[in-house]
Protein backbone atom coordinates (compact mmCIF):
# COMPACT_ATOMS: atom_id res chain seq x y z
CA UNK A 1 0.00 0.00 0.00
CA UNK A 2 1.11 3.55 -0.65
CA UNK A 3 0.71 4.42 3.01
CA UNK A 4 3.66 2.21 3.95
CA UNK A 5 5.88 4.93 2.51
CA UNK A 6 4.63 7.07 5.35
CA UNK A 7 5.15 4.83 8.36
CA UNK A 8 3.41 5.57 11.62
CA UNK A 9 5.72 6.67 14.42
CA UNK A 10 4.77 3.76 16.68
CA UNK A 11 5.36 0.13 15.74
CA UNK A 12 3.57 -2.79 17.41
CA UNK A 13 5.27 -5.98 18.56
CA UNK A 14 2.77 -8.81 18.99
CA UNK A 15 4.06 -11.57 21.27
CA UNK A 16 2.13 -14.83 21.42
CA UNK A 17 2.79 -18.42 22.48
CA UNK A 18 1.67 -19.44 19.01
CA UNK A 19 3.24 -18.46 15.71
CA UNK A 20 -0.12 -18.61 13.96
CA UNK A 21 -1.85 -16.53 16.61
CA UNK A 22 0.78 -13.78 16.40
CA UNK A 23 0.66 -13.76 12.62
CA UNK A 24 -3.13 -13.79 12.63
CA UNK A 25 -3.33 -10.84 14.99
CA UNK A 26 -0.86 -8.94 12.81
CA UNK A 27 -2.86 -9.80 9.72
CA UNK A 28 -6.07 -8.58 11.30
CA UNK A 29 -4.57 -5.37 12.71
CA UNK A 30 -2.67 -4.78 9.48
CA UNK A 31 -5.84 -4.79 7.49
CA UNK A 32 -7.26 -2.12 9.77
CA UNK A 33 -4.08 -0.05 9.90
CA UNK A 34 -1.82 -0.64 6.89
CA UNK A 35 0.51 2.24 7.74
CA UNK A 36 1.77 0.64 10.93
CA UNK A 37 4.82 -1.60 11.25
CA UNK A 38 3.47 -4.80 12.85
CA UNK A 39 5.99 -7.32 14.11
CA UNK A 40 4.50 -10.68 15.13
CA UNK A 41 6.65 -12.96 17.32
CA UNK A 42 4.89 -16.23 18.01
CA UNK A 43 6.05 -19.55 19.40
CA UNK A 44 9.51 -20.79 20.19
CA UNK A 45 12.41 -20.52 17.77
CA UNK A 46 11.77 -24.08 16.56
CA UNK A 47 8.09 -23.41 15.90
CA UNK A 48 6.67 -24.92 19.10
CA UNK A 49 4.31 -23.35 21.61
CA UNK A 50 6.12 -20.89 23.88
CA UNK A 51 7.85 -17.54 23.77
CA UNK A 52 11.19 -16.75 22.23
CA UNK A 53 13.40 -14.27 24.10
CA UNK A 54 15.73 -13.67 21.15
CA UNK A 55 12.82 -13.23 18.76
CA UNK A 56 11.10 -10.68 20.99
CA UNK A 57 14.36 -8.84 21.47
CA UNK A 58 14.99 -8.71 17.71
CA UNK A 59 11.46 -7.45 17.02
CA UNK A 60 11.72 -4.69 19.62
CA UNK A 61 15.12 -3.68 18.24
CA UNK A 62 13.68 -3.57 14.74
CA UNK A 63 10.71 -1.48 15.88
CA UNK A 64 12.88 1.01 17.78
CA UNK A 65 15.50 1.35 15.06
CA UNK A 66 15.83 4.87 13.64
CA UNK A 67 14.44 6.38 16.84
CA UNK A 68 10.96 4.86 16.53
CA UNK A 69 8.89 3.74 19.48
CA UNK A 70 7.10 0.49 20.18
CA UNK A 71 4.04 -0.76 22.01
CA UNK A 72 4.16 -4.48 22.84
CA UNK A 73 1.06 -6.64 23.19
CA UNK A 74 1.25 -10.11 24.68
CA UNK A 75 -0.99 -13.08 25.23
CA UNK A 76 -0.53 -15.38 28.26
CA UNK A 77 1.74 -15.44 31.36
CA UNK A 78 5.24 -16.18 30.17
CA UNK A 79 4.84 -13.92 27.12
CA UNK A 80 4.60 -11.07 29.62
CA UNK A 81 7.57 -12.38 31.61
CA UNK A 82 9.66 -12.79 28.48
CA UNK A 83 8.83 -9.29 27.25
CA UNK A 84 9.56 -7.71 30.63
CA UNK A 85 12.88 -9.52 30.66
CA UNK A 86 13.76 -8.29 27.19
CA UNK A 87 12.98 -4.74 28.33
CA UNK A 88 15.28 -5.18 31.31
CA UNK A 89 18.15 -6.13 29.00
CA UNK A 90 17.68 -3.11 26.68
CA UNK A 91 19.69 0.08 26.95
CA UNK A 92 17.81 2.66 29.02
CA UNK A 93 17.58 4.97 26.03
CA UNK A 94 15.79 2.31 23.96
CA UNK A 95 13.75 1.04 26.90
CA UNK A 96 12.32 4.55 27.32
CA UNK A 97 10.72 4.23 23.89
CA UNK A 98 8.96 0.91 24.54
CA UNK A 99 5.71 0.29 26.42
CA UNK A 100 4.20 -3.06 27.38
CA UNK A 101 0.43 -2.90 27.18
CA UNK A 102 -1.82 -4.56 29.75
CA UNK A 103 -4.45 -5.32 27.17
CA UNK A 104 -6.32 -8.17 25.50
CA UNK A 105 -4.18 -9.46 22.64
CA UNK A 106 -6.45 -9.25 19.64
CA UNK A 107 -8.67 -6.33 20.62
CA UNK A 108 -5.67 -4.43 21.97
CA UNK A 109 -3.63 -5.00 18.82
CA UNK A 110 -6.45 -3.80 16.62
CA UNK A 111 -7.20 -0.69 18.70
CA UNK A 112 -3.52 0.19 19.08
CA UNK A 113 -2.84 -0.27 15.37
CA UNK A 114 -5.69 1.98 14.39
CA UNK A 115 -4.56 4.70 16.78
CA UNK A 116 -0.94 4.39 15.64
CA UNK A 117 -2.05 4.59 12.04
CA UNK A 118 -3.52 8.00 12.79
CA UNK A 119 -0.04 9.24 13.72
CA UNK A 120 -0.51 9.11 17.47
CA UNK A 121 2.39 9.04 19.93
CA UNK A 122 3.29 6.01 22.05
CA UNK A 123 1.23 6.99 25.12
CA UNK A 124 -1.92 7.40 23.06
CA UNK A 125 -1.35 4.07 21.32
CA UNK A 126 -0.78 2.38 24.66
CA UNK A 127 -3.91 3.99 26.03
CA UNK A 128 -5.93 2.75 23.09
CA UNK A 129 -4.72 -0.82 23.65
CA UNK A 130 -5.39 -0.72 27.36
CA UNK A 131 -8.91 0.57 26.96
CA UNK A 132 -9.75 -2.06 24.36
CA UNK A 133 -11.09 -4.53 26.87
CA UNK A 134 -10.97 -5.63 30.48
CA UNK A 135 -7.76 -5.44 32.46
CA UNK A 136 -6.23 -8.84 33.21
CA UNK A 137 -3.41 -7.97 35.58
CA UNK A 138 -1.91 -4.97 37.35
CA UNK A 139 0.17 -2.95 34.95
CA UNK A 140 3.87 -3.56 35.65
CA UNK A 141 4.71 0.14 35.47
CA UNK A 142 1.76 1.36 37.51
CA UNK A 143 2.75 3.49 40.51
CA UNK A 144 1.68 2.29 43.96
CA UNK A 145 -2.08 2.84 44.10
CA UNK A 146 -1.98 5.11 47.11
CA UNK A 147 0.97 7.26 46.06
CA UNK A 148 -0.33 10.82 46.35
CA UNK A 149 0.35 12.97 43.29
CA UNK A 150 1.93 15.80 45.21
CA UNK A 151 4.26 14.41 47.88
CA UNK A 152 5.21 16.42 50.92
CA UNK A 153 8.10 15.82 53.26
CA UNK A 154 8.18 15.40 57.00
CA UNK A 155 4.64 16.62 57.54
CA UNK A 156 3.19 15.02 60.61
CA UNK A 157 -0.50 14.88 61.34
CA UNK A 158 -1.67 15.61 64.88
CA UNK A 159 -1.96 12.63 67.16
CA UNK A 160 -5.51 12.02 68.24
CA UNK A 161 -6.11 8.32 67.65
CA UNK A 162 -2.93 6.75 69.02
CA UNK A 163 -1.48 6.39 65.54
CA UNK A 164 1.82 8.13 64.87
CA UNK A 165 1.76 9.26 61.27
CA UNK A 166 4.17 10.84 58.87
CA UNK A 167 4.55 11.38 55.20
CA UNK A 168 7.96 11.34 53.60
CA UNK A 169 9.34 11.28 50.08
CA UNK A 170 11.93 8.76 49.01
CA UNK A 171 15.17 10.51 48.12
CA UNK A 172 17.47 7.72 46.98
CA UNK A 173 17.17 6.71 43.36
CA UNK A 174 16.17 3.09 43.80
CA UNK A 175 13.89 3.78 46.76
CA UNK A 176 12.73 0.76 48.72
CA UNK A 177 14.74 -1.86 46.84
CA UNK A 178 16.02 -4.94 48.62
CA UNK A 179 18.72 -3.42 50.78
CA UNK A 180 16.76 -0.47 52.23
CA UNK A 181 13.68 -2.64 52.61
CA UNK A 182 15.76 -5.04 54.67
CA UNK A 183 17.22 -2.11 56.63
CA UNK A 184 13.72 -0.84 57.45
CA UNK A 185 12.38 -4.25 58.42
CA UNK A 186 15.38 -5.00 60.61
CA UNK A 187 15.36 -1.53 62.20
CA UNK A 188 11.67 -1.70 63.09
CA UNK A 189 12.14 -5.07 64.75
CA UNK A 190 13.86 -3.12 67.54
CA UNK A 191 10.71 -1.18 68.45
CA UNK A 192 7.57 -2.24 70.27
CA UNK A 193 5.34 -0.88 67.52
CA UNK A 194 3.34 -2.04 64.53
CA UNK A 195 4.31 0.05 61.55
CA UNK A 196 2.67 0.25 58.14
CA UNK A 197 4.08 1.93 55.05
CA UNK A 198 1.50 2.74 52.37
CA UNK A 199 -0.75 0.24 54.07
CA UNK A 200 1.64 -2.72 54.06
CA UNK A 201 3.45 -4.26 56.98
CA UNK A 202 6.81 -2.47 57.26
CA UNK A 203 8.31 -5.50 59.01
CA UNK A 204 8.04 -7.49 55.80
CA UNK A 205 10.88 -7.02 53.34
CA UNK A 206 8.84 -8.49 50.52
CA UNK A 207 5.78 -6.34 51.17
CA UNK A 208 7.97 -3.24 51.15
CA UNK A 209 9.70 -4.29 47.93
CA UNK A 210 6.40 -5.02 46.27
CA UNK A 211 5.36 -1.39 46.76
CA UNK A 212 7.77 -0.68 43.91
CA UNK A 213 8.41 2.72 45.50
CA UNK A 214 11.33 4.63 44.00
CA UNK A 215 12.77 8.15 44.17
CA UNK A 216 10.05 10.78 44.47
CA UNK A 217 7.40 8.38 45.69
CA UNK A 218 5.63 9.46 48.83
CA UNK A 219 5.42 7.05 51.75
CA UNK A 220 2.63 7.22 54.29
CA UNK A 221 3.88 5.91 57.62
CA UNK A 222 1.47 4.79 60.34
CA UNK A 223 2.78 3.42 63.61
CA UNK A 224 0.87 2.03 66.57
CA UNK A 225 1.97 0.70 69.95
CA UNK A 226 4.00 1.86 72.97
CA UNK A 227 6.98 2.99 70.86
CA UNK A 228 5.00 4.20 67.87
CA UNK A 229 6.46 7.70 67.80
CA UNK A 230 10.04 6.56 68.18
CA UNK A 231 9.60 3.96 65.45
CA UNK A 232 8.02 6.51 63.15
CA UNK A 233 10.78 9.04 63.79
CA UNK A 234 13.49 6.48 63.13
CA UNK A 235 11.84 5.47 59.88
CA UNK A 236 11.43 9.09 58.77
CA UNK A 237 15.11 9.71 59.48
CA UNK A 238 16.13 6.62 57.51
CA UNK A 239 14.03 7.62 54.50
CA UNK A 240 15.22 11.23 54.59
CA UNK A 241 18.84 10.15 54.78
CA UNK A 242 18.22 8.10 51.63
CA UNK A 243 19.25 4.95 53.52
CA UNK A 244 22.83 6.09 53.19
CA UNK A 245 22.65 5.97 49.41
CA UNK A 246 22.71 9.71 48.69
CA UNK B 1 38.54 -15.11 52.26
CA UNK B 2 36.57 -13.83 49.28
CA UNK B 3 34.84 -15.40 46.30
CA UNK B 4 36.33 -14.68 42.89
CA UNK B 5 35.72 -15.38 39.21
CA UNK B 6 37.01 -18.94 39.58
CA UNK B 7 34.35 -19.53 42.26
CA UNK B 8 31.65 -18.09 40.00
CA UNK B 9 32.66 -20.38 37.14
CA UNK B 10 32.80 -23.36 39.47
CA UNK B 11 29.33 -22.44 40.77
CA UNK B 12 27.96 -22.40 37.23
CA UNK B 13 29.55 -25.77 36.37
CA UNK B 14 28.30 -27.33 39.62
CA UNK B 15 24.82 -25.89 38.94
CA UNK B 16 24.81 -27.49 35.51
CA UNK B 17 25.97 -30.81 36.99
CA UNK B 18 23.36 -30.86 39.76
CA UNK B 19 20.54 -29.84 37.43
CA UNK B 20 21.58 -32.62 35.06
CA UNK B 21 21.76 -35.10 37.92
CA UNK B 22 18.30 -34.11 39.20
CA UNK B 23 16.74 -33.64 35.79
CA UNK B 24 14.34 -36.59 36.15
CA UNK B 25 13.36 -35.54 39.66
CA UNK B 26 12.56 -31.98 38.54
CA UNK B 27 10.57 -33.30 35.60
CA UNK B 28 8.58 -35.56 37.91
CA UNK B 29 7.95 -32.76 40.45
CA UNK B 30 6.78 -30.49 37.67
CA UNK B 31 4.66 -33.23 36.14
CA UNK B 32 2.76 -33.51 39.43
CA UNK B 33 1.74 -29.85 39.62
CA UNK B 34 2.88 -28.16 36.40
CA UNK B 35 3.57 -28.99 32.80
CA UNK B 36 6.53 -31.29 33.38
CA UNK B 37 9.15 -29.31 31.51
CA UNK B 38 11.16 -27.72 34.35
CA UNK B 39 13.91 -30.36 34.50
CA UNK B 40 14.27 -30.53 30.75
CA UNK B 41 14.25 -26.76 30.27
CA UNK B 42 16.70 -26.01 33.05
CA UNK B 43 19.04 -28.79 31.95
CA UNK B 44 19.02 -27.45 28.40
CA UNK B 45 19.71 -23.94 29.70
CA UNK B 46 22.63 -24.83 31.95
CA UNK B 47 24.12 -27.14 29.33
CA UNK B 48 24.11 -24.16 26.97
CA UNK B 49 25.72 -21.98 29.65
CA UNK B 50 28.57 -24.45 30.10
CA UNK B 51 29.02 -24.58 26.32
CA UNK B 52 29.39 -20.79 26.25
CA UNK B 53 31.83 -20.84 29.17
CA UNK B 54 33.94 -23.44 27.38
CA UNK B 55 33.96 -21.31 24.24
CA UNK B 56 35.19 -18.14 25.97
CA UNK B 57 38.53 -17.01 24.61
CA UNK B 58 39.52 -15.07 27.70
CA UNK B 59 38.26 -15.52 31.27
CA UNK B 60 35.57 -13.08 32.47
CA UNK B 61 36.91 -10.02 34.28
CA UNK B 62 34.62 -10.15 37.28
CA UNK B 63 31.94 -12.21 38.99
CA UNK B 64 29.21 -10.15 37.39
CA UNK B 65 30.38 -11.04 33.87
CA UNK B 66 30.03 -14.73 34.64
CA UNK B 67 26.53 -14.22 36.02
CA UNK B 68 25.53 -12.07 33.05
CA UNK B 69 26.56 -14.87 30.70
CA UNK B 70 24.30 -17.19 32.70
CA UNK B 71 21.46 -14.64 32.57
CA UNK B 72 21.49 -14.09 28.83
CA UNK B 73 21.90 -17.78 28.04
CA UNK B 74 19.14 -18.99 30.37
CA UNK B 75 16.86 -16.28 29.06
CA UNK B 76 17.34 -17.46 25.48
CA UNK B 77 17.31 -21.20 26.07
CA UNK B 78 15.09 -22.11 29.03
CA UNK B 79 11.73 -20.83 27.83
CA UNK B 80 8.52 -20.93 29.84
CA UNK B 81 8.40 -18.88 33.03
CA UNK B 82 11.63 -20.29 34.48
CA UNK B 83 13.77 -18.65 31.76
CA UNK B 84 12.71 -15.06 32.50
CA UNK B 85 12.63 -15.69 36.27
CA UNK B 86 16.11 -17.22 36.54
CA UNK B 87 17.39 -14.95 33.77
CA UNK B 88 16.29 -11.86 35.68
CA UNK B 89 17.66 -13.26 38.95
CA UNK B 90 21.11 -13.76 37.40
CA UNK B 91 20.98 -10.42 35.58
CA UNK B 92 20.21 -8.50 38.78
CA UNK B 93 22.79 -10.58 40.64
CA UNK B 94 25.33 -9.76 37.93
CA UNK B 95 24.76 -6.04 38.37
CA UNK B 96 25.14 -6.38 42.15
CA UNK B 97 28.30 -8.47 41.79
CA UNK B 98 30.20 -6.45 39.18
CA UNK B 99 33.43 -6.78 41.18
CA UNK B 100 36.43 -9.14 40.95
CA UNK B 101 35.80 -10.62 44.40
CA UNK B 102 32.84 -10.87 46.77
CA UNK B 103 33.10 -10.56 50.53
CA UNK B 104 30.26 -11.63 52.84
CA UNK B 105 28.30 -8.43 52.25
CA UNK B 106 28.86 -8.81 48.53
CA UNK B 107 27.33 -12.28 48.65
CA UNK B 108 24.33 -10.88 50.53
CA UNK B 109 23.92 -8.06 47.99
CA UNK B 110 24.06 -10.58 45.15
CA UNK B 111 21.41 -12.82 46.71
CA UNK B 112 19.18 -9.87 47.59
CA UNK B 113 19.39 -8.60 44.03
CA UNK B 114 18.47 -12.04 42.68
CA UNK B 115 15.45 -12.27 44.99
CA UNK B 116 14.44 -8.76 44.06
CA UNK B 117 14.55 -9.69 40.37
CA UNK B 118 12.41 -12.78 40.89
CA UNK B 119 9.86 -10.85 42.93
CA UNK B 120 9.78 -8.03 40.37
CA UNK B 121 9.30 -10.45 37.49
CA UNK B 122 7.05 -13.07 39.08
CA UNK B 123 5.00 -10.74 41.32
CA UNK B 124 4.97 -13.54 43.88
CA UNK B 125 5.40 -13.38 47.62
CA UNK B 126 6.12 -16.07 50.21
CA UNK B 127 3.53 -18.75 50.88
CA UNK B 128 2.37 -18.98 47.26
CA UNK B 129 4.33 -22.20 46.54
CA UNK B 130 6.95 -20.77 44.21
CA UNK B 131 10.72 -20.39 44.10
CA UNK B 132 10.26 -17.26 46.24
CA UNK B 133 9.62 -19.63 49.16
CA UNK B 134 13.21 -20.90 48.81
CA UNK B 135 14.91 -17.62 47.82
CA UNK B 136 13.42 -15.53 50.64
CA UNK B 137 14.61 -17.62 53.62
CA UNK B 138 17.93 -18.14 51.83
CA UNK B 139 18.45 -14.40 51.53
CA UNK B 140 17.34 -13.78 55.10
CA UNK B 141 19.73 -16.45 56.38
CA UNK B 142 22.56 -14.90 54.36
CA UNK B 143 21.83 -11.48 55.88
CA UNK B 144 21.83 -12.94 59.38
CA UNK B 145 25.06 -14.88 58.81
CA UNK B 146 26.84 -11.86 57.35
CA UNK B 147 25.63 -9.68 60.22
CA UNK B 148 27.26 -12.14 62.62
CA UNK B 149 30.54 -11.83 60.77
CA UNK B 150 30.46 -15.11 58.84
CA UNK B 151 32.85 -15.66 55.92
CA UNK B 152 31.39 -15.73 52.38
CA UNK B 153 31.46 -19.54 52.24
CA UNK B 154 29.53 -19.76 55.50
CA UNK B 155 27.05 -17.13 54.29
CA UNK B 156 26.36 -19.27 51.23
CA UNK B 157 26.11 -22.43 53.32
CA UNK B 158 23.53 -20.74 55.55
CA UNK B 159 21.62 -19.59 52.48
CA UNK B 160 21.66 -23.06 50.93
CA UNK B 161 20.44 -24.75 54.12
CA UNK B 162 17.66 -22.19 54.48
CA UNK B 163 16.70 -22.77 50.84
CA UNK B 164 16.34 -26.48 51.60
CA UNK B 165 14.00 -25.74 54.49
CA UNK B 166 12.17 -23.20 52.36
CA UNK B 167 11.72 -25.69 49.52
CA UNK B 168 10.39 -28.30 51.95
CA UNK B 169 7.98 -25.72 53.34
CA UNK B 170 6.25 -25.60 49.95
CA UNK B 171 5.03 -29.21 50.25
CA UNK B 172 1.84 -28.54 52.24
CA UNK B 173 1.12 -25.24 50.49
CA UNK B 174 -1.69 -24.65 48.03
CA UNK B 175 -0.26 -22.83 45.00
CA UNK B 176 -1.69 -19.38 44.33
CA UNK B 177 0.90 -18.22 41.75
CA UNK B 178 2.32 -19.84 38.67
CA UNK B 179 1.19 -22.83 36.69
CA UNK B 180 0.50 -24.98 39.78
CA UNK B 181 -2.19 -22.51 40.90
CA UNK B 182 -4.43 -23.92 38.16
CA UNK B 183 -4.69 -27.05 40.33
CA UNK B 184 -5.89 -25.17 43.41
CA UNK B 185 -6.18 -27.44 46.47
CA UNK B 186 -4.77 -30.39 44.54
CA UNK B 187 -1.38 -28.68 44.44
CA UNK B 188 -0.94 -29.33 48.20
CA UNK B 189 1.28 -32.26 49.15
CA UNK B 190 3.87 -31.67 46.40
CA UNK B 191 7.27 -30.01 46.49
CA UNK B 192 7.45 -26.98 44.20
CA UNK B 193 9.93 -27.70 41.37
CA UNK B 194 11.15 -24.08 41.16
CA UNK B 195 11.87 -24.05 44.90
CA UNK B 196 13.68 -27.37 44.51
CA UNK B 197 15.86 -26.11 41.64
CA UNK B 198 16.63 -22.96 43.66
CA UNK B 199 17.79 -25.19 46.50
CA UNK B 200 20.04 -27.18 44.14
CA UNK B 201 21.60 -24.06 42.64
CA UNK B 202 22.29 -22.44 46.01
CA UNK B 203 23.88 -25.65 47.30
CA UNK B 204 26.09 -25.62 44.20
CA UNK B 205 27.14 -22.06 45.14
CA UNK B 206 27.97 -23.13 48.69
CA UNK B 207 29.89 -26.21 47.57
CA UNK B 208 31.93 -24.18 45.10
CA UNK B 209 32.93 -21.92 47.97
CA UNK B 210 34.24 -24.75 50.17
Amino acid sequence: MSETANRAEVALVLVSHSRDLARGAAELAGQMAPGVLLLPVGGTADGGIGTDFDGVQAAIEQGTADGGSVVVLTDLGSAVLTTESVLEFLDDEVQARVSLADAPFVEGAAAAAVTAHGGAHRKAVLDAAEHAGHTFAPHPDAPPPDAPPKPTTGEQAPLDDGVARAQVTLRNKLGLHARPAAVVARMLAGYDAKVRVNGVNAASVLELMKLGATEGHSLTIEAEGPQAQAARDALVDAVESGFGEL
Amino acid sequence: MTLDVAWAIDWVRRSAATVKEHREELIELDRQIGDGDHGENLNRGFTAVVGKLDALESPPGDVGEVLKLVATTLMSTVGGAAGPLYGTAYLRAAKAAAVPELDANGVVAMLEAALEGIVARGKATTGEKTMVDAWTPATEAAVAAADEGAAPAAVLAAAADAATRGAESTIPLVATKGRASYLGERSAGHLDPGARSTELILHAAAEAAQ
